[in-house]
């Protein structure tokens, strides 16, 4: 059986590695390749990389930097930021990347997922559904970073982007990036219930039991998680890149 | 010389990385006149077996493959280029290239509870001890694997290595200068690090 995964999760403002709150607030760490080196020693399940401001600011996905982080990871690697068309998809995979991960575009090119589905199998296509509570407690996917909201139910929307041609989704709830308040477990068992394709639950973990805790309790098959592995204490001015050992996952298997 | 063979899927800059991690050196390609000159063949890939079958039947390279294959040269298959060296499978109508006597079967797991793909990281089990690509004496050997079919040996003295999800499965095929693994391991660590390491001195 294939133990849940644990997957950092590493953020990148015009090739700088940061941390955000809230999805805002970006906090300045270092160099991504380095912290890629690292996570790469410490024998990470997968990883996954997302340029937060390439969509917002127009760009396409920075294809050398890209490279230079693939070419550090001997784990599976995604990556997200920019992707618009199947040739930024296509662009993307070039560069040793396996999965690629849409967010703002499937609002502009709804036939992009099944594009890159046929090609490269639906395995390789990620949706990252950023995820807001509204007062009345409805959950609103969003784009653009966090940025546009939207209206629609995120259930019927999970479901909709499966049958669009994504193999797997990451839930990620926006108002608990960064605070270290948990997972939400009820956002995540709402939509792995409602699914076939794999969970990520992200957004809040408070501790690698959290992310696993959460993996059972849910239905999701991995966990995803930032500020934990990149912070010392939860002090965003102690920077400290870590990750559980083999042996202190082994627990989980 | 070890040659990728570039038909137009999956993620071949991340096997020639890991070659070149484990001290090789290995060029992509789908020119027939370089991959004739190679030695050792690599046909990895992710995605629709019919779509593979379909881009390798186009740049000619079916043939090319089965005539360097008969005369010798070793090939390795990685996921769905390890499918592809079945004889079919249950995924598209077309035929594979039917190198080693074996199908590609779907997963069937809904009634286990069982999510489709088997994605993630699991323990492998050596089923032909001596191999030189899988070495027993390293334990706990560990890969990642995704994906939604796997493949059935029609005689099970072609099976390299097995492997659980919701039962057990062949992981892994081989016989003579063929071999087949249904894992990734150029994205499996010190695992895969290992296994490309064999794979050159093979």
């Amino acid at each position: 059986m294939a133990r849940a995964r644990i997957i950092p999760i590493l953020t990148i403002d015009n090739g700088k590695l940061v941390k955000t709150v809230k999805f805002q607030k970006p906090n300045y760490l270092g160099d991504p390749i380095n912290a890629i080196k690292i996570f790469n020693d410490k024998m990470i399940d997968e990883i996954v990389i997302l340029d937060i401001t390439a969509s917002m600011q127009k760009r396409k996905p920075t294809l050398n930097l890209i490279y230079q982080m693939a070419s550090e990871c001997f784990s599976p690697l995604g990556y997200g930021g920019g992707i618009n068309s199947f040739e930024d998809a296509k662009s993307v995979f070039e560069q040793g990347v396996e999965k690629i991960i849409i967010n703002s575009a499937i609002q502009k090119n709804p036939s992009l997922l099944r594009d890159i589905a046929d090609v490269y199998g639906s395995q390789s296509v990620v949706v990252s559904l950023d995820v807001k509570k509204t007062l009345f407690g409805k959950w609103r996917p969003c784009f653009n970073s966090g940025r546009n909201k939207t209206k629609q139910d995120v259930v019927s929307l999970a479901r909709h982007l499966e049958k669009a041609g994504a193999g797997e989704l990451i839930v990620h709830s926006i108002e608990r990036d960064g605070t270290f308040c948990g997972l939400d477990r009820e956002l995540t068992e709402s939509i792995a219930n409602s699914v076939g394709i794999p969970i990520i639950a992200c957004g809040g973990a408070s501790s690698v039991l959290d992310m696993t805790e959460t993996v059972s309790a849910t239905g999701a098959s991995a966990a995803a998680a930032g500020s934990i592995f990149v912070y010392k204490d939860r002090n965003p001015k102690s920077i400290l890149i870590s990750y559980p050992t083999s042996k202190e996952l082994l627990p989980f298997e | 010389m070890i040659a990728i063979i570039d038909y137009g899927l999956g993620n071949l800059a991340s096997v020639s990385n890991m070659i070149k991690r484990a001290g090789g050196k290995a060029v992509i390609s789908n020119d027939p006149e370089i991959l004739a000159e190679a030695d050792k063949l690599i046909l990895s890939g992710v995605g629709a077996f019919g779509v593979g079958m379909a881009n390798l039947r186009e740049l000619g390279l079916d043939t090319l493959i089965k005539g360097k294959v008969s005369s010798g040269v070793k090939i390795l298959g990685i996921c769905l280029g390890a499918q592809l060296l079945t004889d079919s499978s249950e995924e598209s109508e077309c035929d594979g290239l039917g190198l080693i006597p074996a199908k590609t079967i779907r997963f069937r797991l809904e009634h286990l509870g069982l999510k489709t793909p088997h994605m993630g990281w699991s323990n492998i089990h050596i089923s032909q001890q001596s191999h030189p690509l899988i070495q027993s004496n390293q334990p706990n050997q560990r890969y990642y694997f995704v994906h939604s079919y796997y493949i059935k040996c029609s005689d099970i003295e072609d099976e390299l290595c097995r492997c659980d999800y919701g039962s057990s499965f062949t992981a892994g095929i081989a016989r003579g200068n063929i071999a087949g693994v249904q894992f990734h391991p150029e994205k499996s660590h010190i695992y895969g690090l290992h296994f490309f390491q064999n794979f050159l001195a093979w």
